[in-house]
């Protein structure tokens, strides 16, 4: 059952993308060029995101498990050290330069274009990287 | 600055319907609805890895399943191919060290007032508008 309950989360958060436009790099850009053209849509994404999320995570996180898994995950690092500053310094690097963060960029291979294909081929060699990066600092 | 393209109410009902999928995947599955981390494990790990895997088809099936009603999805990517490599593996890297990006931090992680998310998203937006103003320039 948790695999269809992923296929069908995965399904809603990909029509949310799709609706939201976040699926369209250049639209993400206009709301990233703050300082000239701005389109502030994509605050209004995580707006209404988080104003769903939050409550209703809050409310069901005191339930003694998940309805299909065993167990809620739970986060147990709480520093803020140099890998999450510099890694989110590089991906919002990334994100700036094509228009694209992961969700939307495994969403837009619907689209059957090349270029996002190129992108997300590479998007994987960086997660690749990233890990064996992450695994010999340890 | 002026304001453009601003498209309010879909923003905010595509957003809407962002934060309903991550409640489904924590509410059924226990799980943190974090794209970059369900991706990376997808190669990385074989903990959950056919769950990871129909999470990222139904990313895809959505969009499919929007264009059925008829309407047209607007979606440009200029950039030339030394950029999108470039964005690619900058994408993934930093994702991967800093453990999140729009979603995991920047959705999940401030709705759970996580202190790590709010430092990653405020570092994360800074660095994309400074891209971006450097390439408008």
């Amino acid at each position: 059952m948790t695999k269809l309950s992923s296929l069908i989360s995965g399904i809603v958060f990909g029509l949310g993308l799709t609706i939201s436009g976040m699926v369209n790099p250049e639209k993400v850009l206009g709301f990233l060029n703050i300082f000239n053209a701005w389109d502030p849509s994509l605050m209004l994404v995580m707006i209404g995101a988080i104003l769903i999320f939050s409550p209703l995570h809050f409310i069901f996180k005191t339930k003694s498990r998940p309805i299909f898994a065993k167990n809620f995950v739970v986060f147990k690092n709480k520093n803020i050290d140099k890998n999450l500053i510099f890694g989110a310094i590089m991906f919002g690097a990334g994100w700036g330069l094509a228009g694209l963060c992961p969700g939307p960029a495994i969403s837009a291979i619907s689209f059957f274009n090349t270029d996002v294909y190129l992108f997300v081929l590479f998007m994987f060699v960086g997660f690749y990287l990233g890990n064996l990066f992450k695994t010999k600092n340890n | 600055m002026n304001i453009i393209n601003f498209t309010p109410v879909s923003a905010f009902v595509g957003g809407s319907l962002i934060g309903f999928a991550a409640f489904l995947f924590f509410v059924f599955n226990g799980r943190i609805a974090g794209v970059s981390s369900i991706a990376s494990d997808s190669i990385i790990k074989n903990e959950n890895r056919f769950e990871n895997i129909l999470f990222l088809s139904g990313l895809i099936i959505g969009p499919v399943i929007y264009s059925l009603s008829g309407k047209d999805i607007e979606s440009v990517l200029t950039n030339s191919f030394p950029l999108l490599i470039a964005g690619g593996l900058l994408v993934g890297f930093g994702t991967k060290i800093g453990n999140g990006c729009t979603s995991g931090h920047g959705v999940c992680g401030i709705s759970r007032f996580s202190i790590r998310s709010i430092v990653a998203t405020i570092a994360f937006l800074t660095t994309g508008v400074m891209t971006v103003l450097i390439f408008e320039i």
